[in-house]
């Protein structure tokens, strides 16, 4: 193991496996789907079992992979699946236990278009399993939404820190085209796996029978016959997401100034397509930018609104018929019109597309504007 | 930006093609601060090796110091079928890894062809095989090149530097990288097995910078 840096030409899918193993993960559970194979592909390829001791298990189905990283999870170890939508799907009853156990771990989805088994080509109709949830119950997670194959790396590292800092699992939202295209790499360097002694140190709730001399055993389950007692769980697990609502926040602002008149919001592979079409706009002489959320959840709410006290016509890109723009819609507080453009079912929109939607959103503005019944009199 | 981007690639092509007159190659230099973004799609059957020869384009373009992206078209894919790869080398940050239109086309077939014909931009270049195409390419506002690439690997009995023999003839005609960094990035891409290899890889994409003949 060398600890100098590497420059290399990854796969984003690639990419994950390898930050995984350099950022001291403890195992990987997963099941083979396209387009994400190349995360166990690369692991058995790599066998980190053999340097860093990373348990890689190729798990039987995906109900399998999740339940295994929630008893990896009550443990205290620092593990992840990664998988696509309908895989995803699949593992939304062990990620709601997940949640309401409190536990670490990390989830990377690598969406396809859908519903159903839907196409194996990039999607972004997940943004609602992945922010919202598919599974039973008040719970959140936190989602992380990628734009390049250096952060698809980076994510597994911001990933470790904050479902330990908040205990609570994470979601990586990616996209099969992130997955499958390559881009030059910056890795990590080698990050060794904590120690039993570290892990009971850092996570004093675990059921790994560390240490039980010195404290009382710890007991996990989510089913409590008495709703006073659960009510109290809910409390204080909603006091916990209102505290990562204000302090996760993540977001990116491209080309936006004051006199920015109009706005894409875009996140994932969207945002990369958005930003090549607010280059072609800005050539042209329309004043537009991007905003683009890193974290989904937590929502950047606060500055969308304060950006559309003066931005009236925002354009919202994902490659889906429209689940963001909800959110979009919502953090506005009614001051600004939002407007969809993107494609669905594993067809992802060309950069001059965006510009055409952006184009036709212009003009429904302007007819917007005409004062109502101009065309009665 | 764009006017900037073909005067670049088209002084680029001039200096390539004379490596005279001191200023041109003043212009050259004055030219090359600003910023460079070349769009390639290469496209042709599975099997002929498109997605690796985007992948060595690529790494070459990393030993350059630049930002580089690789998208395929992934998919039920089979041997035969049609395979394509878009790869964006910049100086700037690649923004959108997929294109509407590209600065060159690269297509070793047919089918290849009329998908991509129409959408090289004004100015820029198309480079054929001319083994594998029937019907060459008819339009007069870009740079048509042909390389006898499928000739020569089979004349050379060596079948499987056919996609090096065309990597030479596209960087005779867009010098984006150096044939050194092109074989530094051989080293990155291939495993170390196969390192013993590279010597002949170099040897053919010098041959095919020779290869290449302009059309129109």
């Amino acid at each position: 193991m060398d600890n100098q840096k590497d420059f290399v030409l990854l796969k984003g899918n690639e990419a994950i496996a390898k930050a995984a193993i350099r950022y001291g993960y403890d195992g990987f559970f997963g099941y083979p789907i396209t387009p994400q194979s190349e995360v166990l592909e690369t692991l058995a390829a790599d066998k980190p079992w053999e340097t860093t001791g990373m348990v890689v298990l190729q798990a039987e189905s995906e109900l399998a992979s999740i339940n295994m990283l929630y008893g990896a999870g009550c443990t205290g170890k620092l593990v992840f699946t990664s998988s696509s939508s309908p895989g995803i799907a699949l593992m939304q009853e062990g990620l709601s236990y997940m949640a309401g156990n409190e536990l670490p771990g990390v989830i990377v989805s690598v969406g396809r278009g859908g519903p159903g088994l839907g196409t194996i080509q990039p999607g972004q109709a997940d943004y609602y399993q992945a922010v919202y949830g598919g599974g039973n119950g008040d719970y959140n997670t936190i989602v992380l939404a990628p734009n390049s194959v250096q952060e698809m790396c980076d994510c597994m590292g911001k990933a470790a820190e904050l479902t330990f800092k908040w205990r609570m699992p994470v979601i990586v939202l990616s996209d099969g085209m992130i997955g499958q295209m390559m881009e030059k790499v910056e890795l990590p360097p080698y990050r060794p796996r904590r120690t039993d002694e570290e892990i009971a140190k850092q996570c004093p709730w675990a059921t790994n029978g560390i240490g039980l001399k010195n404290r009382k055993y710890n007991f996990m389950s989510t089913l409590e016959f008495d709703p006073a007692v659960m009510e109290e769980r809910n409390q204080k697990m909603a006091a916990k997401y209102h505290q990562v609502e204000a302090e996760e926040v993540d977001y990116e602002l491209y080309r936006v100034d004051d006199d920015t008149e109009y706005l894409i919001v875009a996140y994932g592979i969207s945002s990369r397509i958005s930003m090549k079409a607010v280059d072609l706009l800005r050539e042209t002489g329309v004043k537009i930018g991007m905003l683009r959320p890193k974290t989904l959840w937590p929502f950047p709410n606060k500055i969308i609104s304060q950006l559309s006290e003066r931005i009236k016509s925002i354009l919202c890109v994902e490659q889906c018929e429209g689940q963001m723009i909800n959110d979009v819609r919502l953090a506005t507080e009614g001051q600004a019109t939002v407007f969809h453009s993107g494609r669905s079912g594993g067809m992802v929109s060309s950069p001059m597309e965006v510009v055409e939607d952006f184009k036709s959103m212009a003009r429904e503005k302007m007819s917007n504007n005409w004062p109502k019944g101009y065309w009665m009199k | 930006m764009k006017s900037e981007k073909f005067a670049t690639a088209a002084v680029y092509q001039w200096v390539a093609h004379t490596r005279s007159s001191k200023f041109f190659t003043f212009s050259f230099l004055t030219l090359q601060l600003r910023t460079m973004t070349e769009e390639i799609i290469i496209s042709g059957f599975g099997g002929q090796g498109v997605l690796s020869m985007g992948k060595i384009l690529a790494y070459a373009g990393i030993m350059e110091g630049k930002e580089v992206s690789w998208m395929p078209a992934y998919g039920p894919e089979q041997r035969g079928g049609t395979a394509n790869v878009t790869v964006i080398v910049s100086d700037d940050m690649v923004s959108s890894p997929i294109v509407s239109s590209y600065d060159t086309a690269i297509v070793l077939n047919q089918p290849s062809l009329e998908k991509f014909e129409p959408q090289v931009k004004p100015g820029g270049a198309i480079i054929y095989d001319g083994h594998s195409i029937i019907q060459p390419p008819k339009r007069d506002d870009i740079n048509v090149y042909r390389i006898d690439a499928m000739e020569e690997a089979a004349r050379t009995g060596n079948s499987k530097v056919f996609n090096m023999l065309v990597l030479g003839g596209y960087l005779k005609v867009r010098p984006i990288a150096t044939v050194e960094d092109v074989v530094k990035g051989l080293h990155k891409a291939l495993p170390e097995r196969h390192h013993k290899l590279i010597p002949m890889n170099e040897e053919a994409i010098r041959r095919g910078m020779e290869l290449i003949k302009k059309m129109n």
